[in-house]
């Protein structure tokens, strides 16, 4: 997004480039973690409960080890996440002095919904080995719950920021009269959350798919693999066409609620009926747009059903209340790589359903595999997407219509934040290395185990996750696997 | 009134949090103080198991200040973090660092990368609470009046270094009493004097530092200076006073059972003495709790919120620890994750 800040800069403080760089970086950063910190305990619940109600201890031993890479990676989830809470304070500290009493609640409910998340992940990963199955399974019943309410919280804030309801102006134009509920229950909220909520669950079961989807590729057929894909795979394939109806319906929220954006993300100038579509394509400052395919009529179509539906465009307000045209390509970019991937995500689940239920059996096909070893990163490249699109779209607004987020920035130096910047992108590619080299030795280690089944040797019950309750280990450092 | 009632709720949040979070950076205190490999050996592994159990919770105190703070009090986190740019800033970085070097270092085998993670953690637990004692001080003093843009002043004067070394100084006595006893409860003896020790050692310095800072802030911040030596603010004092030497004496007759709550009792008092005596102000004297304070309804769902809150987690929290205590928590090892062989040792 460098490009964005750049268009801004005449106009713009110095320190809303660096700024928006460093909420831009921290937020994609965090948002690779969110769709397994929100569904990956809902699939492990799934795979547990098969292992439990078949006696199937292949179910079982994926569910466990599902569960101890939640841990991990929950646990630096934690770390970015309170990162960001620092970040309203840090770099935003005038929404926040403004606004953070009519829409600060979402963090709050979201802030308990993460506590009990913790907790419970805790008892769950704890308690595999002391507590009985049928209450250590119930014990992590409420999980995906917690984690839908966090979801909440956070959506709430955003869906706020979108359209911003709940309060009116005093004479200052101060915000008074905060209806709480209001505030929380706002326009965009029910379109965005459903729309995210099954994001996290499609992107979470094709990225653990994935994997064994790759080991697949290699050779590895055994049940365990065939187990692996095919419950978290099932889960992604029955609410991909789902997301796309979800998805469909947010864009056409944002027509109804956000015209601005919405004339963004399709790159429309002129408010006007019969709007072409454009798929991919750029927008010049002129208002005219170079490459992409054009196609006639649709974006009218696709917003009301009849070419004759009027899509209001950009000039229809000033520019300084509308995206740049380099911010509005930007989003339409995003905007069309999401579907595209999306379309691509509806063939393969619709290829998989075909087998499954027509053939009974997994596609033989090394490209179907394939196509689900990518289908992980495809959609976590979708989600970020699909972010960058809500977000970008929004421009120049922190809280749409009512602050830019030039007002919104903090008074630091540029230059202090650029250090900062620099500081926090050196601390994340040590912490995203080091998440990614843990997995990676896990990983090795679990297959290498498993080559070698029944010549186990205990190491001790040192564990690999990072947190939980205190472990009962005799005293002396001896026993303490060798480190 | 409401926004009394939240600016109490926010005092004993983050009295929570420097009870909690106090420990947690007092154990990476003594892990960075241990010494060598080989010396630092038996202490860490101690440190390692005892504190596992809280760190991310500590996390979770801290964002629910910053909630109440953007919730409640919007304008006093505007200028807090406006004013108190660079320390807050470093503290993030501390907290990432550390809670990253923690969270990896379990998992990670070879010795080197232990060192790394290790070394990264303790420091970073030394830095993060000095920095947001600092904040805390530019508060006390009333340097961080709205409007203030950042400045080094604002946090670099004498009652922010002093509340800064305070906050350092603290985490080590809490960590200190609270890993003697889980010397105690690990089956460790000789951890328990090593650890009683350095608990006795912290009691002095922080009585020391409290004398100095009282007569620094006699001057640099006569408004909380002025509350901490009357009234309500000096019972408090007095009351922490108490604790410590109570504190004390348990250390000293190595009857270790109730140093923790007494210790707690120290800090929670502590806090709760500075809260009290910025009365009736957020930030002395240019900001008072009704003039920070947001929207009444806001204020009212923000109780609420609290309320579910306490009620939610309180059953959940009471849950791990119940569990944790009757022994039905237990890490899974290498061999809970390996091998496809029906073997379900665990399962029973």
């Amino acid at each position: 997004m460098h490009i964005t800040g750049a268009l801004l800069a005449d106009t713009a403080p110095a320190q809303l480039l660096p700024a928006r760089q460093l909420m831009a970086f921290t937020l994609a950063s965090h948002i690779t973690l969110v769709p397994l910190g929100v569904a990956l305990p809902l699939i492990t619940l799934i795979m547990h409960r098969r292992g439990l109600r078949h006696n199937d201890p292949v179910a079982l031993l994926l569910a466990r080890r599902w569960s101890a890479v939640m841990a991990v990676q929950f646990a630096v989830g934690v770390v970015t996440g309170t990162v960001l809470s620092f970040e309203f304070g840090l770099l935003w500290p005038g929404l926040m002095g403004k606004w953070g009493a009519v829409f600060g609640i979402g963090f709050g409910v979201e802030a308990w919904a993460f506590f009990l998340e913790a907790v419970l992940i805790a008892v769950y990963l704890y308690g595999w080995r002391r507590l009985k199955p049928r209450t250590h399974f119930l014990l992590a019943l409420p999980l995906p719950a917690a984690a839908l309410l966090g979801a909440f919280g956070i959506l709430a804030a955003n869906a706020w920021m979108n359209t911003p309801g709940g309060f009116t102006l005093d004479a200052q134009g101060k915000p008074m009269d905060v209806d709480v509920r209001a505030a929380l229950f706002t326009a965009m909220l029910g379109p965005q959350y459903w729309h995210f909520v099954v994001a996290m669950l499609v992107t979470a079961g094709y990225v653990v798919a994935g994997v064994y989807a790759v080991g697949w590729l290699r050779g590895r057929r055994d049940r365990y693999h065939r187990l692996g894909f095919t419950v978290p795979f099932t889960l992604a394939a029955v609410f991909t066409p789902v997301q796309f109806v979800l998805g469909d319906s947010l864009a056409r929220s944002v027509f109804h609620e956000q015209p601005v954006k919405f004339a963004a993300t399709e790159i429309v100038w002129r408010t006007d009926t019969h709007v072409p579509e454009y798929i991919f394509g750029r927008l010049h400052p002129d208002g005219h747009v170079s490459g992409g395919i054009r196609i006639p009529q649709l974006d009218s179509m696709l917003a009301g059903f009849t070419p004759g539906t009027k899509v209001t465009g950009l000039t229809s307000v000033p520019a300084d209340a509308r995206p740049t045209a380099t911010q509005a390509t930007l989003a339409h970019w995003a905007f069309d790589l999401m579907v595209g991937i999306g379309s691509l995500l509806v063939l393969l689940a619709l290829w998989f359903a075909w087998s499954r239920l027509r053939h009974r059996r997994l596609p033989a096909s090394p490209w179907f595999f394939r196509g689900a070893a990518c289908a992980g990163v495809a959609s976590v490249v979708a989600v970020e997407c699909g972010w960058i699109t809500a977000e970008v779209g929004r421009q120049p607004w922190i809280v749409y219509g009512h602050m830019r987020i030039a007002e919104a920035v903090t008074p630091t130096r540029a230059l202090t934040l650029w250090i900062m910047f620099g500081l926090v992108l050196l601390v994340y590619v040590f912490i995203f290395g080091s998440l990614l080299a843990v997995l990676l030795k896990m990983r090795t280690r679990w297959r290498a185990a498993d080559g070698r089944t029944g010549t186990a040797r205990d190491e001790g019950p040192e564990s690999d996750t990072p947190y939980g309750p205190r472990s009962r280990v005799p005293a002396g450092p001896d026993r303490d696997g060798g480190g | 009134m409401i926004a009394d009632l939240i600016a109490v709720l926010l005092l004993l949040v983050v009295a929570a949090y420097a009870c909690a979070g106090g420990t947690d950076y007092g154990a990476g205190f003594w892990d960075l103080t241990a010494g060598g490999a080989e010396r630092g050996r038996r202490p860490r592994w101690l440190i390692d198991h005892a504190m596992a159990p809280v760190w991310e919770v500590n996390n979770v105190w801290l964002v629910f200040v910053f909630v109440i703070m953007w919730t409640g009090f919007p304008v006093l986190f505007q200028t807090v973090f406006s004013a108190m740019w660079v320390p807050l800033a470093l503290a993030a970085v501390g907290m990432v660092l550390r809670g990253a070097g923690f969270a990896l270092r379990k998992p990670v085998r070879r010795i080197a990368g232990r060192r790394l993670y290790g070394a990264v953690f303790a420091l970073a637990s030394l830095l993060t609470p000095f920095f947001l004692g600092a904040a805390v001080g530019g508060i006390a003093s009333g340097r961080a009046a709205p409007g203030t843009e950042a400045s080094a002043e604002a946090w670099s004067n004498p009652t922010s270094v002093l509340f800064g070394l305070l906050a350092v100084v603290t985490t080590a006595f809490l960590g200190a009493v609270f890993l003697a006893r889980d010397a105690d409860r690990f089956d460790a003896p000789d951890l328990v004097g090593y650890f009683r020790r350095r608990a006795l050692g912290s009691l002095v310095a922080l009585v020391a530092l409290t004398a100095v800072m009282l007569t620094v802030t006699r001057t640099d911040a006569p408004h909380v200076w002025h509350g901490l030596t009357h009234g309500a603010g000096l019972a408090l004092v007095l009351l922490a006073g108490v604790c410590s030497l109570v504190t004390g004496w348990l250390l000293v007759r190595r009857s270790g059972a109730w140093s923790r709550a007494t210790a707690v009792g120290v800090v929670a008092a502590a806090v709760l003495a500075w809260g009290v005596a910025q009365r009736p102000y957020l930030i002395p004297t240019s900001l008072t709790v009704a003039e920070g304070a947001g929207a009444p309804s806001a204020l009212r769902w923000l109780g609420l919120v609290i309320l579910v809150a306490v009620v939610l987690i309180a059953p959940a929290v009471g849950l791990l620890y119940w569990l944790d205590t009757h022994g039905e928590l237990e890490p899974l090892s290498d061999a809970d994750l390996r091998g496809t062989e029906p073997d379900h040792s665990g399962e029973r």
